[in-house]
């Protein structure tokens, strides 16, 4: 187990590193800078700029800088917000962006397995039907649109929840909901599908003639049985989950990092694109291995060892 | 990708805003038209008991509140609230004496001396001429990197200084003593009264600024010298501005407190206003959704207000067929300026027929006519001929990526199909790929506007006095030209000079690099108890008059 936690973390190490390395020189190779503008300020002005964000050196010591400034967590100054650095701007976006998302990922965990086991239990009944309705307008409506209708229903109509902002807990139902939507619905479609394989197979037919309780074989023996494709899924959600936020989060004028990672690359802000996308890969990275670790805990048949590893 | 998917949300808002129109209940009265009272005279004594209390969407987060570093106009409305220059923008839209109490000019026109009033920065210190003379030269000098420094070219060996060619103590800013501020100019500048209300002219507290470098970020450490001061600044969520006491005119402020939301949402935004959360959505710091404007218009809410900015074409004059006066100055003039605005545009903008806006207008009755079709037809076969060509070869009109400029560019693209017999094609660019492909000439016909920077119309004209100045991009250069322009920094006579720069306008306009197509307004909606608030030509926002009533 430790050697191959050591392995791993080698190889998220080289990864994090190719990623850095080629975001760097793909954002260099992009056309227009941090300072191309609509009004362009004359040249000693740019040069000023460029001296005072270092775009100035060449671009191997440009890139060996970045490097250092990853490895000590420094990640510079940002060149649209004059008064923050990336530091500041991630400390102050993800807490945001981690509590909408995990806000969204517990309703969409919960709420997802809970539907599909509802639909499994009652294949081909009404309770099947309306649970599947829910999880296809889910997958199939975006989220930009469920947050408009949201807002429009619950914020305007209704007038149970503001309309957007991020003052306290009742300003963060609306987007966690928007933004749970579509993971909740895949969650739910998987679990019934895997559910109904699972139920079907020889040991639950074994259990359920040695008089076993419906619940109990459900919950002892089919969940957890049939949650491994959803642990699987699990990781990546968190991942697109916290980078995808982007439309919630500005539909709600939630303060989250979602947005830096998006505009950032629209205004050129070399720092940030490098500073969020890195943060990010980081997080992407942890998550594909505490998955992989979950799996053991879901699936005693799966041994994390070398042996037999893809 | 991105632009469809905000269009989709748009049109949902929209019939969301529509539906809730029709559920009635908030129906808002249309705000009487006409000016705001001046600062010096407003509220009866019934608004005093109202809550003196403005919300307001921010839009975005400011990224900076430092006079000397801001480029954009969310920074410069917060600086605006929280800073008071030596001058002042009024409800007359000319400058008024402001941190400075009274001034005097020399003769030549060249060394203006100020007397600044008694007032205290909103931590407590005096305000004195040595932080004039200290934020001066610190955005001028190249280790602060400041964006706007070339607005302080202005003030003798400006420019040099910045450029490290002269020593920060040459630049001609002086503090004789605490009180007296003494400014030596390049040339007589008619305008220089108005600069001074812009940003970069704008007292820094030193001591502040020295104590902590990132003074300008939070709430706790930010000291100015404005009507209002920072309460608190929740970063990319809320800023709330109170009356500063310190101010040295505060009788005149009414307002207690001004709540800042930061949504970027136009279509939220516009949600947050009709649902009583905010009381004022659009411009001057968001816009409203373009597809809601129509609907607004029908409840007569919108109000519009033109600024001083005009959206135009560049051809790029050194590739043919625009190399030739006459085939520009043909797609120029075939087009139906008004049947843009009236159809595609929808908020009163004014058809642009010369490069400069009307608040600063040389010649009243433009240089062209709208939609001459004939003369237009005539002109492009002549042109034709000149440059060898029996037809027009496929033209590419660029723009970047944007649903009001692609509208815009179908329009004319059609306009010109119809008017002229010519293919235009379409190319649509990101941003910034498209802002360097036109600096590099990379280009045919692309768009491009320009919003006044200050009310004087050399702002606009001195865009094309190099052929390789920043930003010209149509690769146009004229001798005659460039020495009116140079004629006109050394002419002190106001009547003179304009006469100068309107013929110099004209050169433009006969020649035609550029293509003018409307000059900007700006649209909101807002509360009608709301009063007071002032928007400049320029299209800036002061609150320091703004009152409840």
């Amino acid at each position: 187990m430790i050697r191959y936690l050591g392995k791993r973390i080698i190889f998220m190490l080289i990864s994090l590193f190719l990623i850095v390395t080629a975001t760097f020189f793909i954002m260099k190779a992009v056309p227009g800078g941090p300072f191309t503008s609509e009004k362009q300020v004359p040249p000693e002005i740019k040069a000023a700029l460029e001296a005072k964000y270092k775009l100035n050196l060449p671009l191997h010591e440009q890139y060996f800088e970045y490097l250092k400034g990853v490895v000590t967590w420094d990640l510079g100054p940002s060149f649209t917000e004059k008064s923050s650095n990336v530091n500041d701007m991630i400390d102050r976006g993800f807490p945001v962006s981690a509590h909408l998302g995990a806000q969204a990922l517990l309703l969409a965990i919960f709420g997802g397995i809970t539907l599909g086991v509802i639909a499994a239990l009652n294949h081909n009944r009404w309770q099947d039907y309306s649970a599947m309705v829910i999880a296809v307008l889910g997958l199939s409506v975006p989220s930009f649109i469920l947050a408009s209708f949201y807002q429009y229903i619950f914020a305007i109509q209704l007038g149970w929840f503001p309309i957007a902002k991020w003052e306290g807990f009742e300003y963060t139902i609306l987007p966690s909901l928007a933004l749970a939507a579509s993971p909740m619905a895949f969650i739910a479609r998987l679990t019934r599908s895997n559910m109904i394989e699972v139920m079907g197979q020889d040991y639950i037919k074994t259990a359920k003639a040695k008089g076993l309780h419906t619940v109990a074989i459900t919950v002892k023996h089919a969940i957890r049985n049939a949650l491994l494709p959803v642990v699987t899924y699990l990781g990546p959600l968190i991942a697109g989950i916290l980078t995808g936020a982007f439309v919630i989060e500005r539909i709600f004028g939630v303060p989250g990092l979602g947005r830096e990672f998006v505009l950032s690359i629209t205004n050129r802000d070399y720092t940030v694109i490098m500073g969020t996308t890195v943060f990010y890969s980081i997080i992407l990275v942890v998550m594909i291995l505490i998955v992989d670790i979950a799996y053991t805990l879901v699936d005693p048949r799966i041994k994390l060892s070398d042996a037999g590893k893809e | 990708m991105k632009k469809n998917v905000f269009a989709l949300v748009s049109s949902i808002a929209v019939l969301g805003t529509a539906l809730a129109g029709c559920g009635g209940g908030q129906q808002t009265a249309a705000p009487p038209a006409g000016g705001t009272p001046a600062p010096s005279q407003p509220a009866t004594p019934a608004a005093e008991k109202k809550p003196q209390v403005l919300k307001m969407n921010l839009h975005s987060e400011p990224p900076t509140t430092d006079p000397g570093l801001a480029e954009d106009t969310t920074s410069g409305a917060i600086i605006l609230a929280t800073f008071d220059g030596l001058t002042r923008i009024g409800t007359d839209d000319k400058p008024h004496e402001a941190a400075a109490e009274s001034y005097t000019v020399s003769d030549d026109k060249l060394t203006y001396t100020f007397k600044i009033r008694e007032a205290k920065w909103s931590n407590g210190d005096p305000v004195t001429a040595h932080d004039f003379e200290y934020a001066w030269k610190r955005a001028l000098d190249p280790k602060t990197a400041s964006n706007y420094a070339y607005q302080l070219y202005y003030v003798k060996n400006g420019e040099k200084a910045n450029k490290g060619e002269a020593k920060l103590d040459e630049v001609g800013v002086k503090a004789l003593d605490d009180k007296t501020l003494e400014v030596k100019l390049e040339n007589p500048t008619p305008y220089f009264l108005e600069l001074l209300a812009f940003r970069t002219y704008f007292p820094v507290n030193k001591k502040v600024l020295d104590a902590n470098p990132k003074w300008a970020g939070e709430a706790s450490s930010h000291v100015g010298n404005g009507p209002f001061k920072i309460e608190s600044w929740e970063h990319k969520s809320k800023m709330v501005l109170v009356k500063n006491e310190n101010y040295w005119d505060k009788d005149n402020v009414k307002l207690e407190k001004i709540e800042f939301s930061m949504v970027e949402d136009e279509n939220t935004e516009l949600s947050m206003f009709e649902n009583g959360e905010i009381d004022w959505a659009g411009a001057p710091m968001s816009a409203l959704p373009t597809d809601a404007i129509s609907a607004l218009k029908e409840q007569g809410k919108i109000q519009t207000n033109p600024i001083a900015g005009t959206y135009w074409y560049k051809f790029n004059t050194e590739k043919p067929p625009f190399n030739n006066i006459k085939v520009r100055k043909a797609f120029a003039y075939s087009i139906d300026r008004q049947a843009l605005i009236d159809n595609i545009l929808q908020t009163g903008q004014i058809p642009a027929t010369g490069a400069v806006p009307p608040s600063m207008v040389l010649n009243p009755n433009g240089y062209f006519k709208d939609k001459d079709l004939e003369n237009a037809k005539k002109l492009l076969e002549e042109g034709l001929k000149e440059v060898g060509m029996s037809k027009l070869p496929a033209i590419t009109l660029s723009y970047n990526t944007s649903e009001a400029h692609k509208k815009i560019a179908e329009a004319i693209q059609d306009q010109w199909k119809k008017n002229l017999g010519v293919d235009v094609k379409l190319e649509n660019k990101e941003w910034k790929v498209y802002l360097e492909d036109l600096h590099e000439g990379n280009f045919q016909i692309g768009r491009m506007g320009w919003l006044g920077d200050f009310n004087d119309p050399i702002n606009f004209l001195e865009l094309f006095k190099d052929k390789m100045g920043g930003n010209n991009d149509t690769r146009w250069e004229n001798a005659k030209y460039k020495e009116l322009l140079n004629q006109s920094a050394k002419e002190s006579d106001l009547e003179k000079r304009k006469k100068i720069l309107a013929d110099a306008e004209q050169i433009l306009m006969d020649e035609m690099p550029i293509m003018p197509i409307y000059w900007y307004t700006q649209s909101w909606v807002q509360k009608p108890e709301v009063k007071g608030v002032h928007q400049t030509g320029l299209g800036d926002v002061d609150w320091k008059g703004a009152y409840i009533e």
